[in-house]
């Protein structure tokens, strides 16, 4: 009897879980900061710098068929933060992001390709420094279900790569300086 | 001879002067310059660790100016009314400028809690981001605050030369010898 409510309430909670892996709205945990936009770039060739973007702000939708999921991110391209404000003054000057004149970045994605696996191809359009590129992100996503305080809860990650050239950002950091690595962590909390 | 007279000026006080007007200008035109160098320069990193180093050692000497300049008698303004209260006005201006240059150059550098390091000789403590985006507003600030002082000062070369050639008092002269302010000028002798 004991057995047969405990397969019971399992089989509740399983299909109940299956009901919230449906298509939802999610909005990005920036308040928990459970999302990060980091950054790395060469240093001279011989180390990497590591920073992100402190304020941005998003959300994406989650399908049962992964490729009709869609991600929209706006970042504030004054909240670069290498960890010295030295050179984040310098970052955000008009030798690099000009932050006056380009206030925000942004990310809409224009398709999910599916590899399996949890993997997938985000493909979508980004506006930095006021250049719009199509970039695709190499994405997986990490896990989903119940947060302890009630909420409904999926992650990501994905890792691209940018020319600064191609957005129009050609301060000279040296000839192992011209990309930079971005990877970004994403949860999202559902609506 | 080292201390002001009513009519003159004492070595201290126009050592103090000239140091200073060399210095800023200096300052001035490091600033300008190091803005822009190259990443490569082999300035880069050299000039503003010079220009931080020879701004807060003339913040200590303007501390002492200002000191000074309270405990000795101040030589008696020459020119008309008009004339005095403006000079008075300068000076007072010269004086608000030179802090709050001093001021802004260091919140720059100290926003991410960083010491400043002079000539390393000794470190300038941080005290910490005062506001949000410090390194960029005090930045801004402080270049506005640097051209309104050289913009201030050339008045005040101006106005120094108008008594010397126009007034054909001892304004100018007495700023390069204490001696000088011994002699009556014409004015002097006309009231």
């Amino acid at each position: 009897m004991k057995t047969t409510l405990t397969s019971l309430t399992l089989a509740l909670g399983l299909s109940f879980a299956t009901i919230n892996a449906q298509a939802a709205d999610y909005a990005i945990d920036t308040k928990g900061a459970h999302a990060s936009i980091n950054f790395k770039i060469q240093h001279l060739g011989y180390s990497w710098l590591v920073g992100r973007f402190n304020q941005f702000d998003g959300e994406f939708s989650l399908e049962d068929d992964m490729s009709k999921s869609a991600v929209s991110v706006t970042i504030d391209t004054s909240s670069i933060d290498s960890n010295h404000a030295e050179r984040d003054k310098h970052l955000r000057g008009d030798d690099f992001l000009n932050v006056d004149k380009f206030p925000e970045a942004t990310f809409k994605s224009t398709k999910v390709v599916p590899k399996g696996d949890g993997k997938f191809d985000l493909h979508g359009e980004l506006t930095l420094h006021g250049v719009t590129k199509s970039i695709v992100i190499d994405a997986y996503k990490i896990g989903e279900g119940k947060d302890p305080w009630g909420g409904y809860r999926a992650g990501f990650m994905g890792s691209t790569k940018l020319k600064l050239a191609d957005y129009g950002i050609t301060y000279n950091l040296g000839p192992a300086s011209t990309h930079v690595d971005m990877e970004l962590h994403v949860e999202g909390v559902r609506k | 001879m080292l201390k002001n007279s009513n009519s003159g000026y004492g070595w201290v006080s126009i050592t103090l002067h000239w140091l200073t007007a060399l210095t800023v200008i200096g300052l001035f035109a490091v600033g300008y310059w190091m803005v822009d160098l190259n990443y490569y320069s082999e300035w880069y990193q050299t000039a503003p660790h010079y220009h931080k180093s020879v701004g807060l050692l003339l913040a200590a000497v303007t501390l002492f100016r200002l000191a000074w300049k309270i405990q000795q008698p101040s030589p008696q303004l020459l020119g008309a009314r008009w004339e005095k209260h403006l000079a008075k006005l300068g000076h007072i201006a010269f004086y608000i400028l030179l802090f709050s240059l001093f001021m802004s150059g260091y919140l720059i550098s100290t926003a991410d809690g960083r010491s400043i390091e002079v000539f390393n000789w000794f470190s300038v403590p941080s005290m910490g981001e005062w506001i949000a985006n410090q390194e960029d507003i005090a930045g801004e600030i402080h270049e506005w605050l640097a051209y309104s002082i050289i913009g201030l000062a050339l008045l005040h070369a101006l106005a120094a030369l108008k008594h010397h050639v126009i007034n054909k008092d001892n304004t100018l002269v007495r700023m390069l010898s204490p001696s000088t302010s011994q002699q009556p000028t014409l004015n002097e002798e006309k009231e």
